[in-house]
C-alpha cells in the first residue's frame, strides 16, 4: 500500500498516493483546474501558468500540475485569489489570439473558448495590432494556424517523448516563438502524429481531413474499439447525418494510453459507404427474389433440412466475437464443420516508442483474437487472400459471414447444396450464393472484439442500420435457437451471454465485467490458428 | 593606473588592480599575493572555508543577496554524484557592468575565488558561463584559465594537496534569460535557455542533474579576500545585515559614472555627489535605479533618504539588486526611459510563462502607445493591473522585472504619463 497524504481541497478532505500532484488530486474531489500545458502522458513544464492555485501558507500561487500534494496542506482551486489568477493569464492570451471561433474547427471544444467563457473578462483591455504568424502546413495531416496558439507545447513533447521523433520545436523565443518544423522535414512519414491535433487544446494544430468538415456541436460521440489492427485501441466514432466524420481517442491506459496511430485514424471511409445489401434475397426454387425477414429464414432452413452433416463456413475476423460465437452454434447445428477466416497482415509493426504498450500489430483485423480462441483457422495469404480452395467447391452446406470474397471467382459455391452468404456489400463471388442476409457492419451494432492479448472490449453503435441489416449473432443465434441450439437471443448483451456459456475462453464475463475498459479472456485455453 | 575615475571614499578589494593589465598575467598575480588563499583553503578544509564564508556575511552579490556560506552549506555532503560550481558571468542586467572589469582586469582573482569555491562544496569541475557579447572578456578569462592550468593552478593534485580541480569557461550566444540561474544550467547543457520549474533546487538537481552550486562573479572574486585575511576582516567593512564592499555601476546623469567599490551602507546622495563628481551640469535630480533596471525606481526625495544596501534600499521601498545606480536629472523622460526598460524585458523573455511571454510585449505597446501621446488614463490602470498579474505568476522572476519599473513610475511619476495623454488629447492623437 503506498503512502497516503490526507489535504483539503475546496473544503473538501481527500486522501492521495503520495507524489501526486495538486491537479490530479483535485480530479478525486470533482474539481477541474484549468489548464494547457500539463497533459497526464506528457512531461509538465508548468509554463502555461493557468492552474494557478491558492495553497494556505505558500507565497505565491503555485502550479498545480508540478506541486505534490503535502500532509495537511489546504488548497483552493476556486478561491477569488485563484480565479482572479486565471482571469488575468486568461487576458494574457486572448492579447493575440484572433478571436477567429466562426472559422475555426476547434470551436465548440476549445479549452481557451472554455474558460474564457467561464471565468474570463466580459471585455478585452487590448487596442494594440495583434501579432500575425499566419498557416503552415506541418506536413501529414497537420495544419498550423499559429495565430491561435497558446504555446503550451503539448506537440513538441509529445513528438520528443511519446512518439520520440523530434519533428517539431519552438522557434524564436518571447511573444515571437512559434512552433516549427525543422527546415521542410515536416510530420510527414510519421505513424502518429495525428495525435498532435487531439492534444493540441485550442484550434492552431488541426487535421487536414476534417478541416471545416464539422462543428464540434453537431457531432455525436460514440465509445468503439479500432478496427484497423489487433491492438484494439479504444476510441470514439465522432458522427454527423449517419456518416462517422473522424476517429478520436479514448483514454484506456491498459490498452493505447490517451494515444492513436494515424492508419487507424483515417481507416474510416469504408463505414460510410453507399451501395449496401439492404434487404434478405433468395435466389433459385421458390421462394425467391428480395423478401422480409421471416420469409428469408425459414427459406433458408427449410433448404438446409435436408443437407445436414456437411458444413464448411467463412468467417471474418472484423465480425464481433457475438457473431463469431453465433456462427459456431448454426454451424453445430446443421452438423458441424470447419470454419476458416483469413486477414491481412502487415510485413512490419509500428511501435509508439514513448508508451510501447502501443503497437500497429501485424495483424490488421481486429478480432483474430476472438475468432482463433472460437478455433477457427486462419488461412489464406498476408493479404487476406486464397486459401479457400477447399471451400470454394464444396457441395454441402456452404455459410460466408462478412468475408467479401473480393479475390473468388465468380463461381465460388456454384457446387454447394447450400451457399448463404451473410455480408454487408455485395460481391460478384457472392453471386452463386442462394440466400444473401444482409448484416450490419460493427459501426451499426453493440457488441466486443478480442484483440491480441486476449482482451474483450465493448463497442456502440454509432451509425444506423441500411435498410433491413441486422446483427449477424441476431441472424445467426435466431437460426440456431430454431434449430435446437441455445435459445433465441435478442440483445448483444444476450448474445455475449450465450458465448459465455459455451466458449471455455469467455466464460464467467458479461458485459458489465467488460465495461468501458475491457476484460482478459481466461488464457488457460490454447490459441490455434494462428 | 589610469581606470577612469577613483574617488577616496572608495575600500578597493577586488577592484585593486583595475586599470593594471599587468595583473591579468598570472606571474604578476603571483607575484602579488595571488594564489595564497587557495592554499591556505586546502589546509582550512571544506568546512573551514564555508564557516569562514558564513562568519564574513558576505551576501550573493548577482541581486538577490542570498548568504554565501549559506547557500554553499546546502550542497550535499555525500551524494556520491559529482557536483558542479557555476560561476554566473552572464551579466546582462541594463545598467550592470562590474563583473566585466572584475573578469577583464582580474582574472585569476575570479579563477581563484572559483577554485575555492569548488573545493568548499565538493565540486570537482567548475563552469564559468560567460556573456556572449563579451568578446574581450572571454579572451583574457580563456587565457587566464590556459595559464593557471600551466602553472598547475588548475587541474590535477593542485599544490600537491591531492585536490583536482577543473575550470571550463563556457561562452554563452547572448541570452539575458541564461543569467536566471536554471537557464543558466538549461543554456550550459545545450538546451534552451529557459529557466527551470524549482524545485527540485540546484543544490538537488543542477547542471547535468548533478548538485551544483552558482555564484555571482564579483562574490567569488572577494572569496580569497575573505579567505586569505578571515571573515572578521571582511565584517569589518558596511553594515552588520550587509557587510563588506560592493562594486556600484554609476550610470546616467553624473559627472564622473564608472565602478566604484565602496562600503555597503553607502548613502546614495554621497555617491553621487561626492564619489560621482555630483550631477551632470549642476542639474536636478529627478529619479535613481539603485539596483540594476529590474527595481523599482526611486524619486529624489526618496532617494535622500536611502542608503546603499541591502536593507536600505529596501526601506525606501526599492531593491539594491546588482547595485547598478541609473541617474537620471530632471531632463530625463521618465515615460520613454521605462518604455525602453520594457522593451528589453519584452524582446529578452524566454516565452515559457503566458503573463511573461503575453504581458512584457502587451506592457511594451502601451507604453509605446502613451509615449506617442496616443493613450488613455485608463490605459495606466489597465498597465498598473495588469502587471500585477506578472509579479510572482512565473517561473522566474523576469515578469516581476517588468512590473517593478512601470508599477513604480506611475505611482511616483504619474503627471508625466498624464502630461504625455493630456498633450496627445489636445491635438486629437488619441
Amino acid at each position: 500500500m503506498a503512502e497516503m497524504v490526507t489535504l483539503t481541497i475546496d473544503g473538501k478532505e481527500v486522501s492521495v498516493r503520495k507524489g501526486t500532484t495538486i491537479l490530479e488530486a483535485a480530479k478525486q474531489v470533482g474539481e477541474e483546474v484549468p489548464h494547457y500545458c500539463y497533459h497526464p502522458g506528457l512531461s509538465s513544464p508548468a509554463m502555461c501558468r493557468m492552474c494557478l492555485v491558492e495553497v494556505e501558507g505558500a507565497p505565491k500561487p503555485m502550479p498545480g500540475c508540478v506541486t505534490t500534494v503535502a500532509e495537511g496542506q489546504v488548497v483552493n482551486t476556486q478561491s477569488g485569489e485563484a480565479r482572479h489568477h486565471r482571469q488575468g493569464v486568461l487576458e494574457f492570451y486572448l492579447v493575440n489570439h484572433p478571436l477567429d471561433c466562426p472559422i475555426c474547427d476547434m470551436s465548440g471544444e476549445c479549452y481557451l473558448q472554455d474558460y474564457v467563457h467561464a471565468e474570463g473578462r466580459k471585455h478585452g483591455r487590448g487596442r494594440e495590432p495583434k501579432r500575425v504568424f499566419g498557416r503552415d502546413d506541418f506536413g501529414g495531416d497537420v495544419l498550423f494556424y499559429g495565430d491561435r496558439c497558446v504555446m503550451c507545447t503539448r506537440c513538441v513533447r509529445f513528438m520528443s517523448e511519446v512518439e520520440q521523433d523530434h519533428r517539431l520545436t519552438v522557434v524564436e523565443r518571447g511573444n515571437r516563438s512559434v512552433i516549427d518544423t525543422f527546415f521542410d522535414e515536416g510530420l510527414d512519414g510519421t505513424h502518429f502524429h495525428g495525435n498532435v491535433v487531439d492534444i493540441c487544446p485550442v484550434g492552431a494544430l488541426v487535421s487536414k481531413d476534417f478541416l471545416h468538415k464539422a462543428r464540434a456541436w453537431d457531432l455525436t460521440h460514440t465509445p468503439s474499439i479500432c478496427t484497423s489492427c489487433s491492438q484494439g485501441c479504444n476510441i470514439d466514432h465522432h458522427t454527423r447525418d449517419n456518416l462517422v466524420q473522424r476517429l478520436k481517442p479514448r483514454e484506456n491506459l491498459d490498452v493505447n494510453g490517451w494515444w492513436i496511430c494515424d492508419y487507424g485514424r483515417h481507416n474510416y471511409e469504408w463505414m460510410n459507404h453507399g451501395d449496401r445489401l439492404e434487404a434478405p434475397l433468395v435466389r433459385g426454387g421458390e421462394p425467391s427474389g428480395a423478401m422480409g425477414w421471416g420469409d428469408a429464414l425459414r427459406t433458408l432452413l427449410e433448404r438446409a433440412a435436408d443437407k445436414k452433416g456437411s458444413v464448411k463456413a467463412v468467417a471474418s475476423p472484423f465480425a464481433s466475437n457475438e457473431s463469431l460465437g453465433a456462427l459456431k452454434r448454426l454451424v453445430d447445428a446443421l452438423g458441424g464443420g470447419d470454419i476458416v477466416y483469413r486477414s491481412p497482415r502487415a510485413e512490419d509493426e509500428v511501435t509508439l516508442e514513448g508508451f510501447p504498450t502501443l503497437v500497429r500489430r501485424k495483424d490488421l483485423s481486429p478480432n483474430t483474437g476472438g475468432a482463433g480462441r472460437l478455433g477457427m483457422k486462419r488461412v489464406g495469404d498476408d493479404e487476406g487472400h486464397g486459401g479457400l480452395e477447399n471451400v470454394a467447391n464444396h457441395d454441402g452446406v456452404l455459410i460466408v459471414l462478412g468475408d467479401g470474397l473480393l479475390d473468388q471467382a465468380e463461381a465460388f459455391g456454384a457446387d454447394a447444396g447450400l451457399f448463404v452468404y451473410l455480408g454487408t456489400h455485395g460481391s460478384a463471388a457472392a453471386a452463386e450464393a442462394d440466400i444473401v442476409l444482409p448484416i450490419t457492419s460493427h459501426a451499426e451494432m453493440e457488441g466486443t472484439f478480442t484483440n491480441y492479448e486476449g482482451r474483450v472490449q465493448r463497442f456502440w453503435p454509432s451509425l444506423d442500420a441500411p435498410g433491413m441489416a441486422r446483427p449477424a449473432w441476431l441472424v445467426l443465434g435466431a437460426l440456431a435457437a430454431e434449430l435446437g441450439r441455445g435459445s433465441v437471443v435478442k440483445t448483444a448483451a444476450e448474445a455475449f451471454a450465450a458465448l459465455a456459456a459455451e466458449a471455455p475462453a469467455f466464460s464467467g464475463m458479461t458485459y458489465d465485467d467488460i465495461g468501458t475498459r475491457g476484460a482478459v479472456v481466461n488464457e488457460s485455453v490454447s490459441l490455434t490458428g494462428d | 593606473m589610469a581606470y577612469p575615475y577613483v574617488s577616496d571614499h572608495e575600500i578597493r578589494i577586488v577592484s585593486k588592480y583595475f586599470g593594471d593589465p599587468k595583473q591579468r598575467r598570472v606571474e604578476t598575480y603571483v607575484e602579488r599575493g595571488g594564489y595564497k588563499a587557495l592554499e591556505k583553503a586546502f589546509e582550512m578544509g571544506p568546512q573551514g572555508v564555508i564557516d569562514e564564508v558564513k562568519g564574513s556575511g558576505l551576501r550573493g552579490r548577482g541581486g538577490a543577496g542570498f548568504p554565501t556560506g549559506v547557500k554553499w552549506s546546502f550542497m550535499p555532503k555525500d551524494s556520491g554524484k559529482p557536483h558542479y560550481l557555476l560561476c554566473n558571468a552572464d551579466e546582462s542586467e541594463p545598467g550592470t557592468f562590474k563583473d566585466r572589469e572584475l573578469m577583464r582586469w582580474d582574472p585569476h582573482q575570479l579563477i581563484e575565488g572559483c577554485l575555492i569555491g569548488a573545493y568548499a562544496i565538493g565540486a570537482g569541475h567548475v563552469y564559468i558561463y560567460c556573456r556572449g557579447e563579451f568578446f574581450e572578456v572571454n579572451q583574457i578569462l580563456a587565457r587566464a584559465v590556459e595559464d593557471a592550468y600551466a602553472k598547475g593552478y588548475i587541474g590535477k593534485d593542485i599544490f600537491g594537496s591531492g585536490n583536482d580541480l577543473e575550470v571550463t569557461v563556457h561562452q554563452g550566444a547572448g541570452a539575458y534569460i541564461c543569467g536566471e540561474e536554471t537557464g543558466l544550467m538549461n543554456s550550459l547543457e545545450g538546451k534552451r535557455g529557459q529557466p527551470r520549474v524549482k524545485p527540485p533546487f540546484p543544490a538537488a538537481v543542477g547542471a547535468f542533474g548533478m548538485p551544483s552550486t552558482i555564484n555571482n562573479v564579483e562574490t567569488l572574486a572577494a572569496v580569497p579576500h575573505i579567505v586569505e585575511n578571515g571573515g572578521d576582516w571582511y565584517r569589518g567593512f558596511g553594515t552588520e545585515k550587509s557587510p563588506g564592499t560592493k562594486m556600484f555601476c554609476v550610470s546616467g546623469h553624473v559627472n564622473k559614472p564608472g565602478n566604484y567599490e565602496l562600503p555597503l551602507g553607502f548613502p546614495l546622495m554621497k555617491l553621487i555627489e561626492d564619489v560621482c563628481g555630483g550631477m551632470r551640469d549642476g542639474r536636478a535630480l529627478k529619479a535613481v535605479i539603485p539596483g540594476g533596471s529590474s527595481v523599482p525606481i526611486i524619486d529624489a526625495e526618496e532617494s535622500a533618504r536611502c542608503n546603499l544596501d541591502y536593507e536600505g534600499c529596501i526601506e525606501v521601498g526599492t531593491m539594491l539588486g546588482c547595485a547598478s545606480v541609473i541617474v537620471m536629472d530632471e531632463t530625463a523622460d521618465i515615460v520613454k526611459q521605462v518604455r525602453r526598460m520594457v522593451d528589453f524585458y519584452a524582446h529578452e523573455s524566454c516565452g515559457q510563462c503566458t503573463p511573461c511571454r503575453e504581458g512584457s510585449s502587451w506592457t511594451a505597446q502601451i507604453l509605446k502607445r502613451i509615449e506617442e501621446g496616443r493613450g488613455t488614463e485608463e490605459d495606466l490602470d489597465t498597465l498598473m493591473e495588469m502587471t500585477q498579474q506578472m509579479v510572482g505568476t512565473t517561473i522566474c522572476v523576469l515578469s516581476d522585472s517588468v512590473a517593478a519599473p512601470v508599477q513604480s513610475s506611475i505611482e511616483k511619476f504619474r503627471d508625466e504619463y498624464l502630461a504625455l495623454i493630456r498633450r496627445g488629447e489636445r491635438v486629437g492623437a488619441a
